[in-house]
């Protein structure tokens, strides 16, 4: 029997043999897929298991940390939370992370490997570092200056520093409240499907998110067009362009709004906006010099990050001469964001340079030494120097004594151009008012801001919609709160 | 050729008697190290959590090493020459697993099992004790074997008259405790099957038609045992508890081939068991989703429904990885509801990784191993059978357990000895250890005291 005792011990060894050959592939051989499975909820609470690093505007915190005390611990909170979501964007346990809260989620989330003490510690570790802080460029004062102009609103307001790209502001209008996704529960579930289903689209980042026929506001490419490529030369000079303008190789003819656009002198033509000479220009220019144009100032780059991406604005390059026509007055297929307006103004007032903008000043630890700074930002030469000039020249004539008078702001010098654009079939919605502009201190030898606002209200009279009326005032208070005046 | 003679002689003359040590401050020793152990994990579960020693430590480490002395003291009076190692490894096994316990109740304010636990403990040392005490020798369980076996097929038909609790029918509720009369039964059941193949185990070998290869023995001798077993696992079957009918057969088989020698008893069992899992994996419901979750893991979560109780448990194995998280640092709460019972290995294995759940593993091979030991060392077949079914309880058990929440076989739904909460479990698993140290306390005392040869 002693033997069979021992063969039936053998059984039992062999059984052990098995379960540590079992256990030893789970845990070792196989853990790295067990780790990975997107079902392993052990990842999420890792991450959530400290208080994510903050979003810094004006070196104050518009994000938070609240403790739940549950099993993903850590639950966003946001300061402002409609006034900055375009730029933070939310981070949400349940839906993930958008704008700011993703690009920067390495250093907020603590698993960049610039936070870890030692280069590659943490890829020994296998554990989470430190978290580190976003520090963006926004002005607080200039973004809530957009915020209250828009005043719930449809649009969006995006403000750049010429000189730099810096992002000074960037509203959308209506907003909501990042902070209703942070957690996990029922109550995210359901802000999350009113959000998507709220016609209004709150969750929509108007200002870099969403293209608009830019209408008059375009005017400002097509002029720069016009002198870079030497077609105007003088300022003064009649433009020998018809009123109605018949578009080429059709018979649909051309308008103005007002009078005074026959033959209207280019400086005239951008003071009052007129389509007839602007059409024409954009048609005498070129299709080829007109696209190089729109192109040097950011049309048609789908590659724009701030860090985040931007939707690529669009001139069309494969037009016939009406497209063309329709093109270079800011219709048929030409459409931007509010930021590469902005941009667009930045360039003139900047002396034909452009910065790509950014809003990402740096990233730093909790303790606020720098991880990583902004860099040199890209420097592209849009126009000519003395094309810049007498665009500036121009655009300073619009608020002075055209159509954005409601930008002037005493004590600085202050540019711009008012659009109104038409959209929908048969024109058939209500226009948009466009506003782009710049303002330079009278002490001062640079322009300190550049801005552009959109206003999409289809509830207003058709007729008291225009870039001068509705959106001129919401740029000048954004321009006052940059210059402090 | 004298001179030879006398020293003969003379050998005989001094004829030492053979003195056995009996390894009792061994015993001690251990005894103090695995509560040390067990204190150590208590205070370092409190420490991970809330960066302080529980406040219950003390009256914890003073609990347990009481219960643990008192055993002992039992042990050292009544059963002097018993193997030194049982005490100490089921000690050691009990105490990490009220830490595993405890541990897991942090996670679930609502659900405190840990308390009911250290019951239950108290309970199991107070019958170890009392088996030790009163049970002078084993040999008088064989006297009573139809009384054994009766109590045992009425322990299992008893939970048919009570609700199904997650789709087995395997409790009997009362008065807020909840009792599994099975596991009581399985002792029975050994101690039935041992004495039965200790007295028949001839007519079992050498009697009856031969046929093939096989020395079938006749109906009279084999009858009534495969009866009772038929009994039994017809009960289970009925009851839906198959950890608990693979377990028996599995005890069936082993004692079998042990009692007659008989390596065609193996094939047989293993036809059987086949025929009987495929039947039952394709016609019972609950059976068959187990064994669809055991070929494939992560079908819940390929359907989109989240992770069942099994990726849960590979997910927390898998974190573990060698070293483990630490104790109290990892999240296999996530397994869900029965994380403190049928999935508490897994806790082992994330906290403790693959070093930790080895040892565990180490610690059940040891005990196993103590028994069948102690079954050789014994001359009468009803002892030897006793310990071999005692040792391969346990040893079965453990392999479905561990074999099920690492995914080597199909789940069943099945208590780790000593480690997972249940208190039927708990006091059963005494009660065996306790029987392990009476037979080989007597395995080793019939050698004291003797001549050398």
């Amino acid at each position: 029997m002693a033997r069979y005792i021992r063969h039936a011990c053998a059984f039992c060894a062999l059984l052990l043999a098995a379960l540590l050959v079992n256990a030893a592939r789970v845990q070792v051989v196989q853990s790295g897929v067990y780790d990975d499975s997107p079902a392993n909820r052990r990842g999420a609470i890792a991450r959530y298991g400290q208080p994510r690093g903050d979003i810094l505007v004006g070196d104050q915190p518009v994000t938070g940390s609240v403790d739940t005390g549950e099993q993903l611990r850590f639950e966003r909170s946001y300061k402002d939370g409609p006034l900055y979501a375009p730029v933070t964007g939310f981070a949400s346990q349940s839906y993930g992370t958008t704008f700011l809260e993703h690009a920067g989620d390495g250093v907020l989330s603590g698993t960049d490997p610039m936070l870890s003490p030692l280069p590659l510690w943490s890829g020994v570790t296998r554990g989470r570092g430190r978290v580190g802080n976003v520090v963006t460029t926004l002005n607080p004062g200039a973004q809530q200056a957009a915020y209250r102009g828009l005043a719930g609103r449809k649009g969006a307001v995006a403000a750049i520093e010429p000189a730099t790209g810096r992002i000074l502001a960037l509203v959308s209008s209506p907003s909501y409240d990042p902070g209703q996704l942070s957690g996990n529960g029922e109550a995210v579930a359901s802000a999350w499907a009113r959000l998507n289903h709220d016609p209004e689209k709150p969750m929509l980042n108007r200002a870099v998110r969403q293209t608009y026929p830019p209408g008059s506001t375009f005017k400002v490419v097509t002029a720069a067009a016009a002198l870079d490529a030497g077609v105007i030369t003088d300022l003064d000079a009649p433009t020998d362009s018809p009123d109605p303008y018949r578009l080429p190789g059709t018979t649909t003819r051309l308008t103005n709004e007002g009078d005074g656009c026959g033959d209207a002198s280019l400086r005239s033509a951008f003071e009052w906006s007129c389509n007839t000479v602007f059409a024409k220009l954009g048609v005498d220019v070129g299709a080829k010099d007109m696209t190089a144009t729109a192109a040097a100032f950011g049309f048609n780059d789908a590659g724009l990050r701030i860090p985040f991406s931007v939707a690529p604005s669009t001139f069309d390059t494969h037009v016939d001469r009406a497209q063309l026509a329709l093109s270079s007055i800011g219709q048929y297929n030409t459409r931007a964001t509010p930021l590469q307006m902005a941009m667009v103004s930045a360039a003139v007032a900047n002396g034909g340079q452009l910065r790509t903008p950014y809003l990402v000043e740096r990233t730093t630890r909790t303790s606020g030494v720098t991880l990583a700074g902004s860099g040199a930002h890209p420097l592209r030469q849009v126009m000519s120097p003395s094309t810049a000039a007498r665009l500036k020249e121009l655009m300073t004539d619009v608020v002075r004594e055209g159509t954005g008078r409601r930008a002037a702001i005493r004590g600085a010098l202050v540019g711009g151009k008012t659009g109104t654009a038409q959209h929908g079939v048969g024109n058939s919605g209500a226009p948009y008012a466009w506003f782009v502009s710049w303002a330079q201190p009278d002490d001062q030898p640079q322009s300190q801001v550049a801005v552009a606002v959109v206003v999409e209200d289809a509830s207003a009279n058709r007729g008291e919609i225009s870039g001068g009326g509705v959106a001129a005032p919401i740029a000048q208070g954004v321009m006052r709160a940059v210059l402090g005046l | 050729m004298t001179k030879a003679g006398t020293t003969v002689a003379a050998a005989h003359a001094r004829a030492p008697v053979v003195r056995l040590p009996r390894r009792r401050g061994i015993e001690l020793a251990l005894i103090v190290l695995a509560v040390l152990l067990s204190v150590y994990g208590y205070c370092a579960v409190g420490i991970a959590r809330t960066g302080t020693v529980p406040p219950g430590a003390a009256g914890y480490g003073a609990g347990l090493g009481v219960l643990a002395l008192l055993a002992h003291v039992v042990v050292r009076i009544r059963a002097p020459y018993a193997d030194p190692l049982f005490l100490p490894i089921a000690v050691l096994l009990n105490g990490l697993g009220l830490v595993l316990i405890y541990r897991l109740d942090l996670e679930t304010p609502h659900n405190q099992a840990a308390p009911a636990q250290l019951v239950w403990s108290t309970l199991g040392f107070g019958l170890f004790i009392a088996v030790v005490l009163v049970l002078r020798d084993h040999r008088v369980l064989q006297r009573y074997s139809y009384v054994w076996v009766a109590s045992a097929l009425g322990l299992l038909a008893l939970p048919i008259l009570f609700p199904a609790v997650n789709g087995a029918r395997i409790w009997l509720r009362l008065a807020g405790f909840s009792i599994q009369p099975g596991e009581f039964a399985k002792v029975l059941l050994a101690v039935f099957f041992a004495a039965y193949l200790a007295a028949n185990r001839n007519a079992l070998a050498y009697t009856g038609r031969r046929l093939w290869l096989l020395q079938f023995p006749t109906g009279r001798v084999l009858g009534p045992i495969v009866t009772i077993w038929l009994l039994s696992v017809g009960v289970l079957v009925l009851e839906r508890d198959l950890g608990t009918s693979l377990l028996f057969f599995g005890l069936f088989v082993v004692l079998l081939y042990v009692a007659t020698g008989r390596t065609g008893w193996i094939a047989v069992g293993l036809v059987l068991a086949v025929l009987g899992a495929v039947a039952v994996g394709r016609f019972e419901p609950h059976v068959n989703q187990r064994i669809e979750d055991w070929l494939h893991p992560f079908r819940t979560i390929e359907a989109g429904q989240g992770p069942n109780q099994l990726s849960q448990s590979l997910f927390a194995f898998a974190a573990g990885g060698v070293l483990g998280t630490g104790l109290g640092l990892g999240h296999s709460i996530l397994i869900g509801f029965a994380a403190k019972s049928d999935f508490i290995l897994a806790t082992a294995g994330e906290e403790l990784g693959l070093t930790g759940l080895a040892a565990i593993f180490l610690l059940y091979a040891l005990l196993v191993e103590r028994g069948y030991r102690a079954g050789r060392a014994l001359r009468e077949p009803f002892g030897r059978l006793l310990a071999v079914g005692l040792a391969s309880l346990l040893a079965l058990q453990v392999f479905v357990i561990a074999g099920g929440v690492t995914g080597l076989i199909p789940l069943t739904g099945m208590a780790m000895p000593f480690l997972a909460q249940g208190g039927s479990s708990v006091v059963t698993n005494w009660v065996i250890v306790a029987l392990l140290i009476r037979v080989s306390d007597s395995a080793r005392s019939q050698y004291d005291g003797q001549e050398a040869a």
